[in-house]
């Protein structure tokens, strides 16, 4: 706006200053980060690096160091991705395609589950894995948190396959395919997009997961990145805070390029819609 | 549990992109039909009874024991009734913990996330494009972080050595061992620094959505920057509103991790929000009955408020 009065350019001058400060007291830790795991003389303080290093890189990336945490959060996320996805859409499907009278108590109980703090099960969830000798197994762990993600799964995924037309599946019921036929061969692919969504967002809750393998979890050979991080902080009496940079930038890399793709590639406002608006 | 005999709930949203997904399109003729028909939605049944609800119902269970993590209460736990909860109405503990997630959710969630994030988003919707895309992905990606990174970040941040207190030292104030003298101020930051991108993504969607000729009307009728506000902007977006409140008051409450790496609940109890409470007592001082005790109340807590939200999210609210 070139004729605007000067009032309003002072005005918006100040808006910009404003939002750039508090940009600016958002960056400041996240820039600690980065400037750490390449300082030669890491402190907990941000500053320009003494000199630049990829040491502490080269000292965490060793087998047992990250790449086997690395190697079982992938286990563990895309598992329980993959079983959350394949169970979400299998329920999804009834759910939007038939009234029954037992959609309605159903989706009530999944909006009551996507609302339970997880954390505050935590306690009764080890003990009841103490008692099915669950504990320390990995499979039961990751379908211990597909099953958490699978509330907001079903949610997200029947909004999804709401806005898929059921004329075309009508079309293939006539031509007598089956109701599992039809949702493989029509439905599924029409809504990649969502499940791509779902997927994702499974996928990153399980990686950034810290209090669930840390309570369940109890072997290093098994622990995911989150824990062995975690062990990795404060555990020869001083931080090594180089290496704990490094560390976290590793493992923070797949998850933000995850979020990138979903919300420039898949559409952000739209992933946020099946999550939110319900 | 809900009102369940409520009107079901796809008719209740009338955000419907395609008319013809309506379910229901062919009635069940037959009972066999329909549990047939239903059949896809078992595996999921399965899960959700043998991992959500299972835990939700062992909890109350054994809350009722003097189950231990170790010891002859470990193998042979004894019903000891009502005991945990006597012992949790007089524990000290108890009410201090309380009271820490009382200041906690309101201190970060609904003060600080809620406001931090409507202000940026009414600042973003006025704001030189590259400064708002540049501001938008750095809270973005304090929020994208993993928990456990995010909390190492703000723990360096905070710590007596820690960049908090050299910024202030540049400018000549002598800082405070935040993590020790003030606990739960640097948590409540910390979380206020982490969590507000979802308050602010979920305004930047509602302010999209208000109409720009009602704010010209109110341009015109001559109402100030703070009066359409109040008075216009607020009230469009309530609904917006009432969601975020409800569903960072839900994340606010589990909260676990951040406080974790950076106080370890302490000094002493002095920021131990309930999940670290119930931890502790479960883990460090090994009493699982207690701690699932613990775990009942924060279970009635988060279902108090999912009852509400879920009240919310039916249309009927909108009057």
């Amino acid at each position: 706006m070139s004729l605007a009065s000067p009032r309003r350019a002072v005005a918006s001058t100040a808006r910009n200053l404003a939002l750039a400060l508090i940009g600016v007291c958002f960056l400041v830790p996240l820039a600690w980060l980065v400037l750490a795991s390449i300082d030669t003389n890491p402190s907990q303080r941000t500053e320009l690096p003494e000199g630049l290093t990829l040491d502490h890189y080269a000292a965490v990336l060793t087998p047992e160091g990250t790449l086997l945490p690395l190697w079982n959060s992938t286990l563990l996320s895309t598992g329980s991705a993959l079983v959350t996805v394949v169970v979400a859409v299998l329920a999804a499907y009834p759910l939007s395609r038939y009234r029954s009278r037992f959609n309605t108590p159903y989706l009530y109980a999944i909006l009551f589950g996507t609302c339970l703090p997880i954390t505050a099960i935590m306690v009764p969830v080890y003990s009841l894995f103490v008692r099915l000798g669950y504990l320390d197994n990995l499979a039961a762990v990751t379908f211990f948190m597909a099953a958490t993600s699978l509330p907001m799964a079903i949610w997200m995924m029947k909004n999804f396959m709401d806005s898929v037309p059921v004329s075309l599946e009508e079309a293939a019921w006539v031509d007598g395919a089956s109701a599992m036929g039809t949702l493989r061969r029509i439905v599924v692919p029409l809504m990649r997009p969502g499940i791509a969504v779902v997927f994702i967002f499974v996928f990153i809750q399980a990686w950034g997961n810290f209090f669930v393998p840390f309570i369940l979890l109890l072997s290093p050979a098994k622990q995911p990145a989150a824990v062995s991080i975690y062990s990795f902080f404060g555990q020869y009496g001083t931080v090594a805070y180089g290496e704990l940079a490094a560390f976290s930038l590793l493992y923070s890399l797949p998850v933000i390029a995850l979020y990138v793709l979903v919300s420039r590639g898949i559409g952000g406002s739209f992933a946020l819609q099946g999550a939110v608006k319900g | 549990m809900v009102a369940v005999s409520s009107p079901p709930i796809e008719g209740d949203r009338p955000t419907r992109e395609d008319p013809n997904s309506r379910a229901g399109r062919r009635p069940p003729r037959a009972g066999r039909r329909s549990i047939a028909r239903l059949l896809p939605i078992a595996p999921s049944i399965v899960l959700l009874a043998l991992f959500m609800a299972g835990p939700v119902i062992w909890a109350v269970v054994i809350s009722f024991t003097d189950t231990a993590l170790t010891g002859r209460s470990a193998r042979e736990p004894q019903w000891v009734g009502l005991d945990n909860y006597v012992d949790l109405v007089t524990d000290r503990d108890f009410p201090v913990s309380l009271l820490l997630t009382v200041v906690f959710v309101l201190g970060s969630a609904v003060i600080g996330q809620n406001l931090v994030g409507l202000g940026l988003a009414l600042l973003m919707a006025k704001a030189n494009r590259t400064v708002r895309a540049v501001v938008g992905t750095t809270v973005v990606a304090a929020w994208v972080l993993p928990e456990i990174v995010a909390a190492f970040a703000a723990y360096a941040y905070f710590a007596d050595d820690g960049t908090l207190n050299q910024l202030l030292g540049a400018i000549g104030i002598d800082g405070a061992n935040w993590l020790y003298d003030f606990p739960m101020l640097a948590v409540i930051l910390a979380n206020v620094w982490r969590g507000t991108a979802f308050s602010m993504l979920v305004y930047e969607a509602a302010l999209n959505d208000v109409p720009p000729e009602i704010t010209e009307a109110a341009v015109v009728d001559g109402a100030s920057g703070a009066k359409r506000l109040w008075w216009v902007t607020i009230p469009m977006i309530r609904p917006s509103i009432a969601t975020n409140l409800m569903l960072i008051t839900l994340q606010t409450l589990a909260v676990f991790t951040l406080i974790w790496v950076m106080t370890k609940g302490g000094p002493g109890m002095a920021s131990s929000t309930l999940p670290v409470f119930a931890y502790q007592e479960a883990f460090k001082f090994q009493q699982i009955g207690y701690g699932s005790a613990i775990a009942v109340v924060m279970i009635v807590v988060g279902a108090a408020f999912s009852i509400a939200y879920i009240r919310m999210l039916r249309p009927e609210r909108r009057s």
